[in-house]
């Protein structure tokens, strides 16, 4: 039992409630259900990256074992609506400022007529067992006329290129552009210029648990049960609602024991709709758990961007304009629309003040995976541009990077700071708190400092060994909007019950919530109850995606409380014939303030306060001890970070050796330190995966060649260096916690802190790495004299 | 990723495992430590008609050291090799090329005997049996034929077994006295398979060399032998010269492909880098050992 304590629990690493039972193996999975009667689904997926679709037949397999059910894309066609159109949104304030053409492609359930990916699906088989399932697709006959492959995403945007949705007519479906200043005109008198291109490659969420599906559905209730492995539980209720033409409160969609999501699972899949439609359709429970090879086809893939940039700036290293043009490599559809994208721009100028900035952008369709957010959603794409841009600058000026940095860098003295582009929320951008120089400053401390580092460069050059050190810094919106729901209530035990519409992959909100409930309340941890991830505990819910949840379910699980606080309130001084004003809460209790023995229960209360023939509540009162807050933020908070990392690389195979690795993150006030601290390292082991390890390929056809983990290759322990998190906390003036969001924060930088530190490497070969991953090939290939 | 339907036998001695193999055609396979055939098996590129899991056949596991060689049964598990000390005494290049093989958990299932006679490219038993030129002694109804390693291996995951044939154990030379044997390997992450693994050992007599084995993992399509390399290091005294001709035949003898790890130029570089390393600590050893 964790005492409470006078300060409270907020700030202290409180251990995780969800690990005793996931350790002890009591968690349950999607994949653990077993449903009575159940039937196991499997997909018939696409080879081909871009085909007609000739002719489905299932007659073979229905022959085999066990198979119950069969279904085509076409059919299903007629049945359901498509998935597209329904998940964007452009706020008003975001629409007037930024000029935008978007024309998202609808995406089928199930390919009906074409299909446009590997992976896609175009046929669903129900079976006995997934064994069976999978043997009864193998037997589908499917007949193909293919189509040429769009496959790189400039020749796609190109004219004469192969469409990939004729009725849009083009493959460059949204294309956006914003602009403060005059960045034509600043750019022409900058005394220096400097173009570059950067890739950013295509890689993905990679949860342990891949994503999974079950439903029921109740013929005598007409009501259907859906466990998902998703992050937004109130997003699939909605779209599942749509879809069937069902009222939503005879639709409950649960999200179990999830093991990871990464944003991965932050929008809503046509299996999160096909799978209960097929409950209801054939009657039986179904159940569908994505395999391995499945989640690499066809789960949402993430970055993938081109950019070209360009940064003017005078002889001391100011910035005097910036532009980026960039390709979004959507693949065949674009799940959350041009979010992502400008997310990037927004994120571009990072903690910096420029004063003449634009970014366009151009969202192009192709024949691969579609492309959603993955932690980080488009920001570590922005980052590496201007974070290599800084680099670059400081090469040419012959000055330190960290130097450049703080020269342009935004000090605390101008905080807030408006940065003259609209948030995608509409509101326009203001970093709220924070002191950036520090950020670095501390971070370059952690590292050793740079003259310290230098000298060692030297000398270990002259032995022939390669050293370099490299920076990052970068801000992030945090906390979006639109909103969180909570219900609070003081049940007839006593206790206190929240729900939320947060959905936890991992985090540990079921402890952050109890800790934030328990201060609100001043009771022990142990008297509160958090319910997550289940429609059925809230009536409307938003779901964790963007790192928002701490910011915005506390919030909202804050507002409730008062609400019902000040009834509790009414009804203790009912009770106690005491004045509310000289009431307190105090150890799961209400109290007379100085006089302790003065009190009564929260039960006692709860049993005041309910309706009925004993109930003691005021005159007028309304029964019950139960409130509902929607939380909407009025903006972002913007946590931001620095990092420093250490390498080096062996001249004879290019391999890269990460000796440490820094981030200095300021995330406000942290609920829970140690698991914030395990979230950013988390955070930044994802992004040195996709700096060094991971990456998503496919040849000129659209075949996929990195449909496994012997391909695709995720850091392991192995793999990751010393990693060190100093966390700096300025709350953030925008919610009454202080707290920004967390969950992103360590996936933003690495890849660029990386690309700077082997480019500072090589310096004395003027080799930039300005593609990733960064791979040891072309780091070899450094070492070679030009040909 | 389930396997398509297959029979599964599961005898319990080498000739009822040797008659179901003879039996049941060409289609069987045989499921050793199974870290490659399950895999292989989820993912539907192999659909045997029957799998002959010989796990419970005790007598194809152990290891046996008879003085001028080893006798590794086929069963052994990798992690056996990792932490026998006969082995490390008499064939210390295998022992430490072990230490490459994926991770622990696979060690601890995985088989040499699986290892050499899936002949994947990539791995290391199958360089070290090439190096030592193992002897392959295999089995059938028919009888008993012993194969060099020169002779096994044919191709990517192809070998000289007959279809009814097993691999029943593999005959490693003890290292010569004077002699000190290295390995060096590059994978992308630790435990993967190796973009590019030089098996080397090397006796010395009075400082000159007198014999040298040089093999690789990861640069062909079976495991390749490098006896131009070889030639170069015979009667020389390992100085620089010698050993960097010798892992310039390395790289000019690689037969590596491209993938979407390493284009095939990086790995014939990687070739001689591992090559460098291997012969430079196998020389030091032997100097050691003598």
């Amino acid at each position: 039992m964790t005492a409470p304590s006078p300060d409270g629990y907020i700030g202290r690493s409180v251990p995780r409630r969800e690990d005793r039972r996931l350790l002890l193996g009591d968690g349950s999975y999607v994949a653990d259900l077993v449903l009575p009667g159940m039937v196991h689904a499997a997909f018939a997926r696409s080879q081909l990256a871009h085909a007609r679709i000739v002719s489905v037949d299932f007659a073979r397999a229905m022959d085999e074992p066990g198979a119950a059910f069969a279904l085509g894309g076409a059919e299903l066609a007629g049945e359901m609506p498509p998935i597209g159109g329904m998940q964007v949104t452009a706020p008003k304030g975001w629409a007037d400022r930024v000029d935008h053409r978007i024309t998202l492609p609808p995406q089928n359930l199930m390919a009906s007529d074409r299909v446009r990916y590997v992976g896609e699906a175009f046929a669903v088989v129900c079976a006995d067992s997934r064994y069976a399932a999978e043997d009864a697709v193998e037997a589908i006959d499917a007949e193909f006329e293919p189509l040429a492959a769009v496959v790189d995403p400039e020749a796609a945007a190109s004219p004469g290129a192969e469409i990939v949705h004729p009725d849009i007519g083009t493959n460059a479906v949204a294309e956006l552009y914003v602009e403060k200043g005059d960045v034509a005109a600043a750019m022409a008198a900058a005394p220096h210029r400097v173009r570059r291109r950067f890739r950013h490659h295509r890689y993905a969420a990679m949860p342990l648990e891949c994503r999974g599906v079950a439903a029921e559905y109740d013929r005598r209730t007409d009501s259907l049960t859906v466990w998902s492995s998703t992050q937004v539980v109130h997003w699939v209720r909605k779209e599942l609602a749509f879809a069937l033409g069902m009222a939503e409160e005879k639709i409950r969609v649960l999200a179990p024991d999830v093991g990871g999501g990464f944003g991965g699972k932050g929008h809503v899949y046509p299996e999160d709709l096909i799978i209960p439609y097929l409950a209801r359709r054939i009657g039986r429970p179904v159940r569908w758990v994505e395999d391995r090879h499945e989640h690499i086809l066809n789960a949402a893939h993430s970055r993938d961007n081109i950019h070209d940039a360009e940064i003017g700036f005078d002889d001391t290293g100011r910035i005097l304009a910036f532009r980026d043009d960039f390709i979004v490599d959507s693949g065949a559809y674009s799940p959350v629309g041009a979010g992502v994208a400008y997310n990037t721009t927004a994120h571009l100028l990072g903690p910096y003040h420029v004063d003449n900035f634009a970014g366009g952008t151009a969202v192009v369709v192709t024949n691969k995976t579609p492309n959603a957010p993955y932690r980080g959603a488009g920001r570590p794409e922005a980052v590496q541009v201007t974070e290599r841009l800084m680099d670059i600058v400081a090469d040419t000026l012959g000055m330190e990077p960290a130097e450049v940095r703080l020269r342009n860098m935004i000090g605390p003295e101008r905080m807030p700071y408006e940065v003259g582009l609209p948030y995608r929320d509409g509101v326009p951008m203001t970093y709220d708190s924070g002191d950036y120089p520090a950020s670095l400053r501390r971070a370059i401390e952690e590292i050793g400092g740079v003259e310290a580092f230098r000298e060692r460069q030297d000398k270990a050059r002259a032995e022939g060994r390669y050293l370099g050190l490299g920076l990052g810094c970068y801000t992030e919106g945090t906390g979006v909007g639109p909103f969180e729901g909570a219900t609070v209530k003081v049940d007839a035990s006593g206790k206190i019950v929240v729900s939320t519409g947060a959905c936890p992959i991992g985090q540990g909100h079921e402890t952050v919530f109890a800790q934030v409930t328990a201060d609100a309340w001043k009771v022990p941890i142990e008297d509160v109850v958090v319910l997550l991830a289940d429609t059925s505990t809230l009536t409307m819910g938003y779901g964790s995606i963007a790192s928002r949840s701490t910011v915005t379910s506390s919030a909202a699980i804050g507002d409730a409380s008062d609400k019902v606080k000040a009834k509790v309130l009414a009804v203790a001084a009912a009770l106690l014939e005491a004045s509310e004003a000289d009431l307190e809460l105090r150890d799961g209790k209400v109290a007379v303030k100085g006089v302790p023995e003065m009190s009564v229960t929260l039960r006692e209360v709860a049993a005041a306060a309910a309706p009925g023939w004993l109930s003691r509540r005021p005159e007028g009162s309304e029964a019950g001890l139960e409130a509902t807050s929607y939380y909407e933020p009025p903006t972002v908070t913007w946590a931001y970070a620095s990092n420093a990392a250490i390498v080096e690389v062996e001249p004879d195979t290019g391999r890269v050796l990460v000796e440490r690795y820094v981030e200095v993150h300021d995330a406000g006030r942290l609920v829970n330190p140690g698991l914030a601290d395990g979230q950013v390292k988390g955070g930044l082991v994802q992004g040195l995966g996709g700096a060094l390890y991971e990456s998503i390929e496919y040849d000129e056809a659209g075949q996929l060649l990195t449909g496994s983990f012997a391909d695709y290759l995720l850091p392991t322990a192995a793999e990751t260096p010393p990693i060190e998190v100093v966390h700096m906390e300025t709350p953030t003036p925008l919610n009454p916690l202080g707290v920004k969001g967390l969950g992103e924060g360590g996936a933003i930088a690495p890849p660029v802190v990386i690309a700077n530190a082997v480019t500072d490497a090589l310096k004395p070969f003027g080799v930039e790495f300005n593609t990733l991953p960064i791979r040891w090939q072309d780091v070899r290939a450094a070492f070679d004299p030009a040909e | 990723m389930k396997p398509p339907r297959f029979d599964y036998r599961a005898p319990q001695g080498l000739d009822e495992a040797l008659d179901l193999l003879a039996d049941s055609g060409p289609d069987a396979r045989i499921l050793a430590g199974g870290q490659s055939l399950v895999p292989a098996l989820n993912f539907r590129l192999a659909r045997p008609s029957v799998l002959i899991d010989i796990n419970g056949v005790a007598e194809l596991a152990g290891i046996d050291d008879q003085g001028d060689r080893v006798v590794i049964g086929a069963m052994t598990r990798q992690r056996e090799i990792e932490v026998s000390e006969d082995v490390a005494r008499a064939v210390p290049l295998l022992h430490e090329a072990t230490r490459y093989v994926a991770h622990l958990p696979i060690r601890t299932r995985g088989t040499v005997g699986g290892s050499i006679a899936n002949a994947d490219p990539a791995a290391e038993d199958p360089a070290v049996a090439a190096a030592l030129d193992a002897t392959m002694v295999c089995r059938s109804r028919r009888g008993e034929r012993r194969i060099a390693a020169g002779g096994f291996f044919v191709d990517v995951l192809t070998t000289a077994l007959e279809p009814d044939e097993m691999l029943v154990a593999v005959e490693f030379p003890r290292i010569p006295s004077g002699a000190g044997a290295a390995f060096a390997e590059i994978s992308r992450r630790d435990g993967d398979f190796a973009l590019a693994g030089v098996a080397a050992q090397i006796a010395l007599t009075n400082g000159r060399v007198t014999d040298a084995r040089i093999a690789a993992c990861g640069l062909g399509p079976a495991p390749l032998r490098f006896r131009n390399a070889e030639e170069i290091l015979l009667d020389s005294a390992c100085e620089t010269e010698a050993i960097e001709a010798a892992c310039d035949a390395v790289a000019a003898s690689s037969d590596p492909h491209d993938d979407v790890h390493a284009s095939a130029a990086y790995r014939r570089q990687l070739a001689a880098a591992m090559a460098r390393r291997a012969l430079n600590a196998a020389h030091t050893r032997a100097g050691v050992a003598a």
